[in-house]
């Protein structure tokens, strides 16, 4: 029972937890929801459009956040052996994989106004794509083995494979976008930033943040759970098994 | 390392005397190449222009085809098995199918790549740096593929997998192998740079990649 011990001590700190995290997310969407929509002036350029970066770029942010988490999971589980670790990992997939769909959707509906197409192979845009597809293959290799110990550790494999070439594949992107065309279209300077729509920006990097970690958590339960009723499952069925064997 | 260069012997001698296997490959990046234009329209400049990234593309995928070869047939006969408890490390295991992977798949597939260029109307003076780029790069390609190769093992929808995992770790060898050649047909950025970045993956595609296949292949038979 040694290795339960951890999750046990898991569900009952999440059980208690979750629903701090719960309310803490929806009072900072609240506040930054508001914020984004009645606080911060439409900006002088971009007009009202520039609200969508309060969703595009704490999904950015997120997208990139959670392959870090997948990465030390997977170092978690390939070194520690930690139950946990792989639990992680496998809930942050998703999530991760959403946050990054959400990043390119509203990129390209902001896109749309600001440079006349939904689509535009800039370096950036293309290094999200590919993380997405890096996410999509996580998920898929998951999917496609049945042992779920193997599946684990498989997609710990590639999911650091997948660190050590994500810079690499960011580097390259890079650089072919300025092979092909001159400086990016991207005008969203960091240090430019007004404190008018600063402000709201981060309050919803942290309720984009604080969410995640409530899904996370969620999703992490989740896991848990289903793997608990699959092993009780299992011993039932042993136990039915067993006296029909004996006869 | 006498079993090494045993263990690339015999796996190009299977390829070859198993005949299909290479020449499957070469056929679909012919049929993939010939059939592009039909889509295009046969305007030769556009084809020109094109060529480069279109015959690495096609290369990338005709290079997949064969990925899952470098590990499915020794895996479902047994032979894997015992390779992996025979003296012989599991990294080298790896390595050694890799090479034999790229001699027997990249290395032609990059010789047949200028008869196709001269289909697409590229550049003559390109035919050596596409090549070698070529060469270079599938070398890469196999040995990142390996990781696929050994992840996806014995898995039954394995080439399409194969293909949504491996395709996305392959874009910096498209990058920079169609840069390099693009520098050479028309400027201006330097040849050297790209094929240097191009060389710097490949040769951390064959330190790297034997660790992560073989920690793969490991985890198969625990």
């Amino acid at each position: 029972m040694l290795r339960f011990a951890n999750p046990t001590w898991f569900m009952n700190f999440s059980a208690r937890l979750l629903p701090w995290l719960v309310g803490l997310t929806a009072l900072l969407f609240a506040i930054g929801l508001y914020m984004s929509f009645f606080t911060a002036p439409p900006d002088y350029q971009q007009g009202e459009t520039v609200r969508i970066m309060f969703i595009h770029v704490p999904s950015a942010w997120l997208a990139m956040m959670c392959y870090g988490l997948i990465a030390v999971s997977s170092i978690g589980l390939l070194v520690w052996r930690h139950p946990l670790a792989d639990v992680s990992a496998k809930a942050a997939a998703p999530i991760g994989a959403v946050f990054t769909f959400t990043a390119l959707v509203t990129g390209s509906l902001w896109g749309k106004p600001m440079w006349g197409t939904y689509w535009v192979w800039d370096a950036r845009l293309t290094s999200v794509l590919i993380l997405f597809f890096l996410y999509l293959g996580l998920i898929a290799l998951r999917n496609a083995i049945d042992d779920e110990v193997q599946a684990g550790k498989l997609s710990a494999i590639l999911a650091l494979v997948g660190t050590v070439i994500l810079p690499i594949i960011k580097f390259s992107v890079n650089w072919w976008n300025t092979l092909h065309q001159p400086a990016s279209v991207m005008r969203m300077g960091g240090s430019t930033l007004h404190s008018s729509i600063l402000y709201p920006l981060l309050v919803m990097a942290v309720a984009f943040t604080v969410l995640f970690f409530a899904l996370h958590m969620k999703a992490m339960r989740n896991e848990i759970l289903r793997r608990r009723v699959a092993a009780l499952r299992i011993t039932q069925v042993d136990e039915a098994m067993t006296p029909q064997a004996a006869e | 390392m006498s079993g090494f260069k045993s263990l690339v012997a015999r796996d190009i001698r299977l390829a070859l005397r198993e005949g299909g296997a290479i020449g499957t490959a070469l056929g679909f990046y012919l049929i993939v190449i010939a059939i592009l234009p039909l889509g295009l329209g046969p305007d030769l400049n556009l084809l020109a222009r094109i060529a480069p990234g279109v015959l690495w593309v096609a290369l990338l995928l005709s290079a997949l085809l064969s990925l899952d070869r470098i590990f499915l047939n020794d895996f479902e006969d047994g032979s894997l098995e015992v390779m992996i408890i025979g003296p012989l490390p599991l990294e080298l295991i790896v390595a050694a199918k890799s090479i034999a992977h790229w001699i027997t798949t990249g290395v032609p597939l990059a010789l047949i790549a200028p008869v196709l260029g001269l289909l697409l109307n590229l550049d003559i003076n390109a035919f050596g740096v596409l090549v070698l780029t070529m060469l270079v790069g599938t070398l890469g390609v196999s040995f990142i593929g390996a990781i696929g190769a050994a992840l996806t093992l014995g898995l039954g929808r394995g080439g399409l997998l194969l293909s949504l995992i491996i395709l996305p770790l392959y874009v910096p060898i498209l990058i920079f192998g169609v840069g390099s050649v693009m520098a050479v047909i028309v400027g201006p950025s330097s040849f050297t740079a790209s094929f240097m970045i191009l060389c710097a993956i490949s040769l951390a595609a064959i330190v790297l990649a034997p660790w992560a296949a073989g920690a793969a292949l490991r985890m198969k038979f625990q």
